[in-house]
Formats: structure tokens, C-alpha cells, sequence
């Protein structure tokens, strides 16, 4: 494999972890704050229907992208109130979000352009465009650097950025700010935070809310940055995936970055090679297409090491009698 | 959220605290119906009463915890409405909850600052606390490393963090529920001295406990509950415990058990260096030995979290571990097969668990369904090779739940519709009907109300003088002393010693619970 | 103190979540410029006035029951299978094996042979996640869902690349021989004057799934196995206090599930496609776990709602034939009756606990 192909796939690699990334941080505000969140493939696949579907009718990518949190936000609401106001099942919720998301996805999609589920094809403005960063051109042709700079690091869309600027931004909220000490408290001891005096719904609120917030994004960057339109089922799991790279994170935003960057290499490999051979022997494509799933299953089954959540996790706060 | 409120108390004829005509209801039980209550500032007042007596309740109202359905509540004579705990800080009341409310992976700082932060940013608020928090240190005594995380420091230092907590919000009203519970005599006895400390600074407090020792000691006046209702308030100096009993329970009672001399027989459980280190490889059991006879209650005394509970889990089968254990001089497997609940219900021991809501029961199951519970492979339970015999289960249940007047005796009412006592019995019933060898009994009357308190007890007794070896693990002393025919002390995964209730006295107990051996030992 | 009768509970409480779900999809349907009355009268009028409606609304029903079984043992035992879809997928693969490679005389052994083999594989696609779950503390719902996507890679390798036979083109497998095909309610309920269940799928499985639900109920209330699994799902230190090991309950609770699941594909596989196709599960696994929050993982109760999906699955199908209302309302309507009688089950509960305690404290 030669520079400038190491160069692509790392390029792709970082394009295929955007969305795993915002939807990887969306979880971690969630699930530190004790909210276990399985529903954020749907509410992306919500974000990317609205969002391609806005992008369209407006021509304009950061209509959509509003309309794309928007969307994700009522889905975030009604995961509070099952799993805030209701103490109902967090999975069970999940779960109904993410169905809820795919059915309703293809229903307004064909309701409103009639062609089987999908949004017709965006252009121009109404997608998100690559940014070319100060003297890509100037320094394109300068061995190592210049690839590097130009190819990896420079033309991606402004949402790539955002995504990757969320980790440190995450960092710091969590570990340097009121908010995040309170946080990270609600998610391990709900009685500490009640008893001192904070109210553990708004707070649990405002992580729900947050996590909203990410998975549009994330959801429009599938629909108007990465793809070009929504189309049924568009976000493949992501959403699960990006739920394992937290836990193989341990909840932790550097670690998250690591984590989401090694299931996008694993992605780009499968977009780029179709044919990939081992030991000589050619591995099936639907091997190589499954292979962030087993990879998945391998970071759950904790050969990585054991992972201890957010002890309050998956559980309403109730005032003990 | 500091500062905005006036301190000082000009009118120093006002009541601290005023309560005026609060009820609360949950569902259709009355926690508290019509409580009046008066406390002087700069006095330690006691609330004492059963469990279930509603106490809690009562603060947790005052703490903003729960809203009552009814009554009035004035705060150094000023009406005051409590909607939340931000509301009872900002008046300047401060709460040390029985089981702490600590971030346990939180520093001692972060613990403390926790919702009184004063800025959004973490570092300054994190430094000005720092420089509180050693004022406060010296000011009352209160040592603890502001760095170390909490789940790295002792029970009796987390207490601490939760006092400094309410002192650093500048609380003048400090209740506490339970607080000594799971501290040693001694570190007791430190608390109380602290609490005195706070009085003299002119703070109010108030002890919530049902001992009446504590009562005795600490306070300068005293509320009784009972059954959600407030039967008396009285000056410490002018009750006494008997009166204090009395008033707790509405009629007269026996602070001592009637029991004839234990005539122990043979050595039917026998236990050798038993050995438990647990997953994050803390030791908990370092090498505890100890025997029980035919017809004698050993009793394990200790602070709440030194290996007892390990030890029940142990010879309960619930927990692996190294060493011996030896029931009618059989050996039985620690480890792996052989080693479960089940195999040890086999070998004669039954087991009355610490924690009957968790453990014991079944809260979800019904009452006949529960008392089958760990025996539901008894061939008795059987219709045949594959179906349960349901309908002998409730027949037998029925019977029993009769000759433990198990109240209500439904036995199709789920469990966790009876009261803490009722539970209790139903979970006695099952293991001592099971006539064993062996009764492993941890913490039977917590959480019971003194009836049934009697009753149990009245009910080991009894299987002691049938001849049956009975390891009782309490960490109420006095149930220890009054109960057990030997003592054995644990502390620190180790037995500190054994002691004969007639030759020890709670004293030296206390000591050899905090871990210091006198000359004696 | 009990809150609510016990006939509240079972009944009222997901009757009220049904209409609720209802109202809203009742909303969605006016939101697309759709009639919902007109939709829901074209629904019955396709589902349950004619036989052959029938036919194929307990055809459908019939995969539920299985899944819906299968959701509700898992639930029992405090855990959330969510892979009976992969699970029924591999189900299929397992009973194509035994139809292909078994030269059956009669369709009463194949079906035997099938049900075995779909257990089997079923219960096997089950085992992974069951044992990283007892043993490694895996979450069960991520390590299923990955299962199901693992399984239909892994069915398209075998369809592609082995199984489908030479010069076809279709990755399937060949027609499954004529002895192994069971018998069609349209073979069985015809007289010679009338012809009932024309044209429709439903089979001679649908009652191995009735027996199923009568097999699973006297399972988890009258054996001690099924009181192993019922303990351990509400206290998991309780049933270590009486000896029931974790693992073991987990691993077996899990593997039942996965069995019952990999069963719907005898109805869909050797019942109706009579050979193995891709995606032959089509999302039943899923419904699945609507069918098992609505019947509160009672057998009786999953056997009725799986009646009604069933009705809905068939309506819904007509309505994307005669409307333009496409069969994803399906997944809507199942999302908002999970979401009601799974999630915010406490929203109609509560309010119904207060109006019980009202009523008993004047009566």
C-alpha cells in the first residue's frame, strides 16, 4: 500500500467516524448523566430524514441541519419521559424510539417526495460542502506534509470539524465545569446530587437534550455531508456501534475519539476494498462487511478489558421511601 | 447560593424549628398524621421511635424531600415553605441522611461542593472550598483529607464529609438519622463529642434514633413517634428509658429476653480459617475459626462491613472462599459445584439472609410462592417428574403462615405487600420449619417492629432448645447480649475475640469492635 | 396494600396503551391525507371478512406467537433478547438443512425434523450472546443486535456462494422436496363444495405455535425451572440466596428463547416459501417484542396480541395495496405500542393507581 493510498483511507477513515463520533459523545452525555440511551440509530435516522428532507425544500444545508436536531430532540424528549418522568424500561424505550424512527422516516419520505423512501438527490447549497483549509493548494505538492495537510486534514465539511472539536469541547465540560461535575455526580449518585440541593431532572433533562443535539448532527452529516440524500435504513447500525465504541471508551471523550476512529478505519477498509485476501486465502465480502459487527462483539465481550459504567446507569431516580 | 441569607437570631425567644399540624400520606399508609413539634435553638432535641414510626418522613419533609400534604412549618419564628432541598439549605438546614449521599468516586472536596459550586468554573470554586474546609476542619474538629476519594475512606470519615457538607453551605440547623448505625462505640462517642462542639456554637440539632441509649445520653429534649404519630416530647433529665419504651411502643415491654442456661451439646458447625478476598482484591474474611453447638446461639457482634456479612454469605453458600467448614463433622465444598445455596440447604443449613428484601424474598412473588423458596426442589413441592405440586406448596403455606400469625394470612398476597415484621416472619418460618441443623440468622429484627421482635426471638430461642446450633450476626448490641449464649467479636475480617454475655459488659465489647484488644483478651 | 385490582393490571392498563397507540397512528394516517376510519375498515375488510384474510393473518400471527414467546421467556428471566431475528434467520437456515438433506416419507416427520433443526440453530445463534452476557457481563441487546446483522451476512454468504442451487439466480435455496410440504388450512378446512383459506399461507404450524404457548405457560409456572427463571428475573442476589445460579438461568433462559424464535421459520420456510429466501423473517423477530409488552409476557396474552398483529401486519398490507399508505405504518404502530406499553407504561398506570385508591377510600 503506497502513501497516497494510506492517505485516502485514513481520509475515509475520518469521514466514516464522524457520524460514530457525534453519536458516540451524544451517548456519553446520556449515559454519564444515568440515562442509557439505545435509541440513538433512530434518532440520527430521524435527523437525516429532516435534515436532507429541509435541505431540499430550502436549498439551504443548515435549514436542514436545524430541522435534523429538531427532529432528534422530540425523539430525546420523549426518551425523557419514559426514562425521567415515567421510570419506564431505558432499553424498552430505546428500542420504540428507534423503530419509531424507522417507520416514520419512510412514511413522511414517501408522503412527501414518493420515491420509495428516499429524498430526491441534494445539490449545491443544500449539502454540506467540503472546506478547503488556508494553503491546501500552496502545499499539496510538498512530500509527506503536504498530502497529509491537503488530502486528510483540509476538504472536509464543516461538520467533520465540529465533530472532532466536540472532543476536547466534551473534555472540558465534563472535567473542568460546574455542569459536569454535577453530571458526572447524577450519573453515579442521584441521591448526592437531590440531596445537595440540584434537581436531578433538569439535569438529566439538559444531558437528554445535549445528546439530541449530537445525534442531529450526526444525522445530518449521514444525509447532506457525507451521503447526498436520505435513504431508508441510512445510518446501518451506526448508532450500535457507536454505543460500543463509549463502552469500549469507558465513557471517557479521548478514548471515544480512539475508539470511533478504529471502527471508521474498519468502515473505510470496507468501502475501499472489496476484495481483501489473507494469508492468500480472499476473505467474502460479506465477511468484510460484518466486520464491525464481530469487532463489536469483541469489544463487548470485554477482551479489551472490563468496563465499569455509571453506577445510577439505566435506572430511574427515585426518592427512597 | 451563599450569603443571600440572614444569619444570627435576633429574637432568641423563636424556635429554631416549628412544625405545626404536618401529614403525609403514601398511598393509603398515614406516615404522619398531625405532628407538632417545637425545638429550642442551640439544643440537641431526639426523635425517637420504631422503625416505621415515620421519623424519617417527618425530616424528610423538613429537608424538602417530600412535601406534606398538610401543616405548616416556621423556621426561627418565620413561616417558611420547604418545596425542595435547595429551599431547606437556603433556610440553613443542614441533613446527614442514614445512608450517606455521597459520589462515592468523588473527591472529598468535589463531595462537598457538589451544588454549592458558586461559579461555573471548576477550579476556583474548587480552591475557595479548599480554604473553607480547613477553618471548618479546625473550627470543629473535623479531619479528613479534602483529596482522598470517598471510597477510599472509613464509614465513620464519610459521616464527617456529610456534616462539613451542611456546615460549608452554612447550615445553623443540623439533623441527623441514624448516625451511629455504622460507627463503632467509639466512634460514636467522637460524634457525639462533635455534635456537642456544634451546640456550643449555638447550632440546633436533631438526633434521629431508635436507641434509646443514645437518647439518653446526647440530647436535651426528646420526641417520641409512634406509628406516625407524635405521643410525647419530654426533657431528656425527666424521662427514663422505661418511660421512653413505653411511649414508643404503647404498652410495656421487655428490654430483656426470658431464657433458660444454654445446654450446649456437641460441635455441630465447625468453621476453620476461613479465607474471602473479593474482586477488587480487598480481604474480607482473614482467616476466621469459630464453632457452634447443639442447643447454644453464638452470636457475632461488630460494626456493620468487618466480614460478617461475608461470613453468612460464606456458610450460606452464596460466596466462595478458602478453608473448612464442617457441619456434623462433614465437610462441605467452598468452591465451585456443590458449593450453592441449594447444596447447603441440603446439608442441614438454613438461613435467615442480612437482607430479607433483596435476598430472603422474592418482593414479586406471592406469599406461598416465597415460602418455597430455596426448596422448590423438594420432592414434597412435586406432582411428578416435570410440574410443581402448586396447590400442596399453598396448603402448607397456609398452615404456616398460621402458626407464625403470619398477619394477613393470604398466602396469594404478593410480599411486598406485608409489612417489614410479616416479611420477616414468613422468611423465618420457611427456614426454621425446615427444622435444620444449623440457623444462620443476619440482622433478624432490622427493620421490624417490636411485636414481631419478640415473637422472632421468642422463636430462636425456642430452636435452641430443641437442640439446633444457631449463628446470629446483629449489629444491634443489645440484641446480641440478650440473645447469644457466646459471643464472638468480629472486626476487620478477623474474630477479635469470644466472650460470655454474664462476663462482658458493652464496654469492653466496644473496644474489641473498634478493634483494640484489652488486657483481657 | 395492593394499588389496583389484578384484572386493571392485566387487562386495562395495555388496553388503555393500545388505544393510545391507536389514537396516535389514527394522527399519523390524517397526517399523510390518509382517512383513518376509511384505513381501518379497509383493514378489517382485508384481514378478518374473508377466510383468505384470515388465512393470512394467522399466518402472520403464527410468526409472532413464536417470537412474542420468545421476547417474553427472555423478559421473564430479566433480559431483552433482541436478536429473534437473527435467531429466526439462522432458524431458517436449519430447517432448509433438514427439508434438503433429509429424504422425509411424510410431512409429519419433516415437520418434526424441522422443528428440531430450527430449535437447534436458533437456541445456537442464541448461545454467544448468552454466554458473554453470564459470563462477561455483555449487554445482551448490543451483542444481539450485532448477532442479527452477523446473521444476515452470514445468510447472504450461504445463499450466494453455497446454497443456492447452479444456474439460478435468486440467492435461495432449490424447492424444498414435495413430502416436506405441510399441509395448508386451505388442505385442511375445504370441503368438496366450499373452498375456504384460498390462496392463503396459513399452515398446519400455527398450532405447534398454539401448543407452544401452552408448553411455555406450564414452562414458566409449573415447572422449577420456569420458578428458576422467574426468580432470578426479579432478584438476581435472591436467587443466588437459594442456590439458582446465575449463569445456568441466563444460558438456558436465552437458549429456549433463541429456540422458540428460530421455530417461526418453519412456518415461513417450510410452510409457505418452501425453500429458504433471503430476509424471510421480515422483521417478525422484532414484533416480537411489541407482542411480548402487550400480553405482559403472559402466553395467553401473547397469544392474543400476536392475533392482532397479526391483523395488522395483513391490514397493513392491503393498505399499501389500495392506499397510499405504505406498510411502514406497521413499524409506527409497533413502535407506539412499545413505546406505551413498554416505556411509558407508568404514564396510564399512575393516573389509574390514584383513580383505584380514590374509588376504594370512598367505598
Amino acid at each position: 500500500m503506497d502513501f497516497l493510498t494510506l492517505i485516502e483511507l485514513l481520509d475515509s477513515t475520518v469521514r466514516s467516524a464522524t457520524p460514530l463520533l457525534l453519536a458516540c459523545l451524544a451517548g456519553l452525555y446520556s449515559e454519564r448523566a444515568g440515562i442509557f440511551d439505545i435509541g440513538l440509530e433512530g434518532k440520527m435516522l430521524a435527523a437525516a430524514f429532516f435534515s436532507a428532507a429541509i435541505a431540499f425544500m430550502t436549498g439551504s444545508a443548515w435549514l436542514g441541519l436545524l430541522a435534523g436536531i429538531g427532529a432528534s430532540l422530540v425523539l430525546s424528549v420523549i426518551h425523557g419521559l419514559a426514562s425521567i418522568n415515567y421510570r419506564g424500561n431505558q432499553l424498552i424505550s430505546g428500542v420504540a424510539i428507534n423503530f419509531l424512527a424507522a417507520g416514520m422516516t419512510v412514511l413522511v419520505a414517501e408522503d412527501w417526495f414518493s420515491e420509495g423512501g428516499r429524498t430526491p438527490s441534494l445539490e449545491g447549497s443544500a449539502r454540506f460542502g467540503p472546506i478547503k483549509l488556508p494553503f491546501a493548494d500552496q502545499i499539496a505538492d510538498t512530500p509527506v506534509v503536504g498530502p497529509i495537510y491537503a488530502g486528510l486534514l483540509s476538504g472536509h465539511s464543516v461538520l467533520v470539524y465540529v465533530a472532532f472539536a466536540m472532543v476536547p469541547v466534551t473534555w472540558w465540560v465534563l472535567y473542568r465545569s460546574r455542569f459536569g461535575l454535577r453530571l458526572r455526580a447524577v450519573g453515579e449518585a442521584p441521591e448526592a446530587v437531590d440531596t445537595a440541593g440540584v434537581s436531578v431532572i433538569r439535569l438529566r433533562y439538559s444531558a437528554v437534550i445535549i445528546c439530541g443535539v449530537l445525534c442531529g448532527v450526526a444525522g445530518a452529516y449521514l444525509a447532506t455531508g457525507l451521503q447526498a440524500n436520505f435513504t431508508k435504513d441510512m445510518t446501518a447500525n451506526r448508532g450500535f456501534i457507536a454505543l460500543a465504541a463509549l463502552i469500549f471508551a469507558k465513557w471517557r471523550p479521548w478514548y471515544a475519539l480512539a475508539a470511533c476512529l478504529l471502527f471508521g478505519f474498519l468502515f473505510a477498509i470496507e468501502t475501499r476494498f472489496q476484495n481483501i485476501a489473507l494469508f492468500g486465502v480472499p476473505l467474502p465480502l460479506q465477511l468484510v462487511q460484518a466486520l464491525p459487527y464481530i469487532l463489536t462483539v469483541v469489544i463487548l465481550a470485554g477482551f479489551v478489558g472490563k468496563a465499569i459504567p455509571p453506577r445510577a446507569g439505566g435506572e430511574a431516580y427515585v426518592k427512597e421511601r | 447560593m451563599q450569603g443571600g441569607k440572614e444569619k444570627g437570631r435576633q429574637d432568641t425567644a423563636a424556635p429554631a424549628i416549628e412544625l405545626r399540624g404536618i401529614s403525609k400520606a403514601f398511598g393509603a399508609v398515614q406516615a404522619n398524621k398531625d405532628i407538632s413539634i417545637s425545638v429550642q435553638p442551640g439544643t440537641i432535641h431526639g426523635i425517637i421511635g420504631e422503625n416505621g414510626a415515620g421519623k424519617s418522613t417527618l425530616m424528610s419533609i423538613l429537608y424538602g424531600f417530600y412535601k406534606a400534604d398538610a401543616g405548616e412549618i416556621f423556621i426561627r419564628g418565620k413561616k417558611v415553605q420547604i418545596p425542595d432541598s435547595q429551599a431547606a439549605i437556603a433556610t440553613g438546614i443542614g441533613m446527614v441522611f442514614q445512608h450517606f449521599k455521597l459520589v462515592d468516586n468523588f473527591t472529598v472536596l468535589e463531595n462537598v461542593i457538589l451544588g454549592a459550586e458558586g461559579g461555573a468554573l471548576l477550579r476556583p470554586s474548587l480552591a475557595k472550598a479548599r480554604k473553607i474546609l480547613t477553618e471548618l476542619e479546625r473550627e470543629y474538629e473535623l479531619h479528613v483529607d479534602p483529596d482522598a476519594l470517598i471510597s477510599e475512606i472509613g464509614v465513620g470519615k464519610q459521616q464527617r464529609v456529610e456534616i462539613l457538607k451542611a456546615l460549608y453551605r452554612q447550615a445553623d440547623i443540623l439533623i441527623l438519622d441514624e448516625p451511629t448505625g455504622v460507627l463503632t462505640p467509639a466512634e460514636a462517642d467522637q460524634l457525639f463529642r462533635i455534635l456537642d462542639r456544634l451546640k456550643a456554637e449555638g447550632k440546633t440539632i436533631i438526633l434521629i434514633t431508635h436507641k434509646l441509649r443514645e437518647i439518653m445520653e446526647a440530647t436535651d429534649t426528646v420526641s417520641v413517634m409512634r406509628r406516625g404519630e407524635m405521643t410525647a416530647t419530654v426533657k431528656t433529665a425527666e424521662t427514663s428509658p422505661e418511660e421512653l419504651a413505653e411511649l414508643m411502643v404503647g404498652r410495656k415491654v421487655l428490654l430483656r429476653v426470658d431464657k433458660a442456661p444454654a445446654k450446649p451439646g456437641d460441635k455441630i458447625l465447625e468453621v476453620e480459617n476461613l479465607r474471602v478476598v473479593d474482586d477488587k482484591g480487598v480481604a474480607r474474611l482473614k482467616g476466621v475459626s469459630l464453632d457452634v453447638c447443639a442447643g447454644e446461639i453464638l452470636g457475632i457482634a461488630g460494626v456493620a462491613g468487618n466480614g460478617q456479612s461475608e461470613l453468612l454469605e460464606v456458610l450460606g453458600g452464596m460466596l466462595g472462599a478458602t478453608g473448612t467448614i464442617r457441619v456434623n463433622g462433614q465437610p462441605l465444598p467452598l468452591a465451585g459445584k456443590g458449593a450453592d445455596g441449594r447444596a447447603r440447604r441440603a446439608a442441614g443449613i438454613a438461613h435467615v439472609p442480612e437482607d430479607r428484601q433483596r435476598k430472603g424474598l422474592i418482593m414479586d412473588f406471592m406469599a406461598w410462592e416465597n415460602m418455597a423458596f430455596g426448596y422448590h426442589h423438594d420432592a414434597a413441592y412435586q406432582s411428578n417428574s416435570v410440574l410443581m405440586d402448586n396447590g400442596a406448596i399453598q396448603r402448607e403455606t397456609a398452615a404456616k403462615m398460621e402458626r407464625f400469625d403470619v398477619r394477613p394470612p393470604a398466602p396469594r398476597l404478593f410480599a411486598r405487600n406485608f409489612s417489614g415484621g410479616n416479611q420477616q416472619k414468613i422468611v423465618v418460618a420457611r427456614e426454621i420449619e425446615r427444622n435444620p441443623d444449623v440457623l444462620l440468622v443476619g440482622q433478624p429484627t432490622r427493620g421490624v417492629d417490636i411485636g414481631a421482635i419478640e415473637f422472632i426471638h421468642r422463636q430462636l430461642i425456642a430452636l435452641r432448645d430443641a437442640g439446633k446450633a444457631i449463628l446470629l450476626v446483629s449489629v444491634e448490641l443489645d440484641e446480641i447480649m440478650s440473645l447469644s449464649d457466646r459471643i464472638a467479636v468480629m472486626f476487620d475480617g478477623q474474630v477479635m475475640g469470644e466472650r460470655l454475655p454474664h462476663e462482658t459488659n458493652e464496654t469492653e465489647l466496644g473496644l474489641l469492635m473498634a478493634g483494640i484488644r484489652g488486657e483481657a483478651a | 396494600m395492593q394499588k389496583m385490582p389484578a384484572w386493571a393490571d392485566a387487562i386495562l392498563v395495555p388496553l388503555i396503551s393500545l388505544l393510545l397507540a391507536a389514537l396516535l397512528s389514527g394522527l399519523v394516517i390524517i397526517g399523510i391525507g390518509e382517512d383513518p376510519i376509511a384505513a381501518f375498515k379497509l383493514m378489517v375488510d382485508g384481514a378478518l371478512m374473508r377466510s383468505a384474510g384470515w388465512g393470512y393473518t394467522l399466518y402472520y400471527a403464527t410468526n409472532f406467537m413464536f417470537t412474542g414467546l420468545a421476547v417474553a421467556v427472555a423478559f421473564h428471566a430479566r433480559m431483552f433478547n433482541i436478536g429473534g431475528e437473527g435467531q429466526a434467520m439462522l432458524g431458517g437456515l436449519g430447517v432448509a438443512l433438514a427439508c434438503l438433506y433429509v429424504p422425509w416419507p411424510h410431512w409429519s416427520l419433516a415437520i418434526l425434523g424441522s422443528c428440531l433443526a430450527a430449535m437447534l440453530f436458533g437456541a445456537a445463534w442464541a448461545l454467544i450472546p448468552a454466554w458473554l452476557q453470564a459470563k462477561r457481563g455483555s449487554h445482551i441487546v448490543i451483542t444481539t443486535i450485532m448477532f442479527n446483522f452477523i446473521a444476515a451476512s452470514l445468510l447472504n454468504y450461504l445463499l450466494v456462494n453455497v446454497l443456492r442451487p447452479q444456474g439460478a439466480m435468486d440467492p435461495a435455496t432449490a424447492k424444498f422436496p414435495e413430502p416436506t410440504h405441510l399441509p395448508t388450512f386451505r388442505d385442511m378446512f375445504s370441503t368438496s363444495e366450499t373452498i375456504l383459506f384460498r390462496g392463503s399461507p396459513a399452515n398446519v404450524s400455527f398450532f405447534f405455535a398454539v401448543l407452544a404457548c401452552v408448553l411455555v405457560w406450564l414452562l414458566i409456572w409449573r415447572t422449577r425451572l420456569g420458578y428458576d427463571i422467574r426468580a432470578f428475573g426479579h432478584s438476581e442476589p435472591a436467587a443466588q440466596y437459594a442456590g439458582i445460579s446465575p449463569v445456568r438461568i441466563t444460558v438456558v433462559a436465552l437458549l429456549i428463547s433463541g429456540a422458540l424464535a428460530g421455530l417461526m421459520a418453519v412456518n415461513t420456510t417450510q410452510g409457505e416459501a418452501e425453500r429458504l429466501i433471503l430476509n424471510s423473517t421480515e422483521g417478525a423477530g422484532f414484533i416480537g417484542i411489541a407482542v411480548a409488552l402487550m400480553g405482559r409476557s403472559h402466553p395467553l396474552g401473547v397469544f392474543l396480541a400476536a392475533i392482532l398483529f397479526g391483523f395488522l401486519y395483513q391490514g397493513g398490507a392491503e393498505l399499501a395495496l389500495w392506499t397510499n399508505i405504505p406498510r411502514e405504518l406497521i413499524v409506527v404502530i409497533q413502535a407506539l405500542v412499545i413505546l406505551f406499553t413498554g416505556a411509558l407504561d407508568n404514564m396510564v398506570r399512575m393516573p389509574l393507581e390514584r383513580l383505584f385508591l380514590s374509588l376504594r377510600r370512598e367505598g
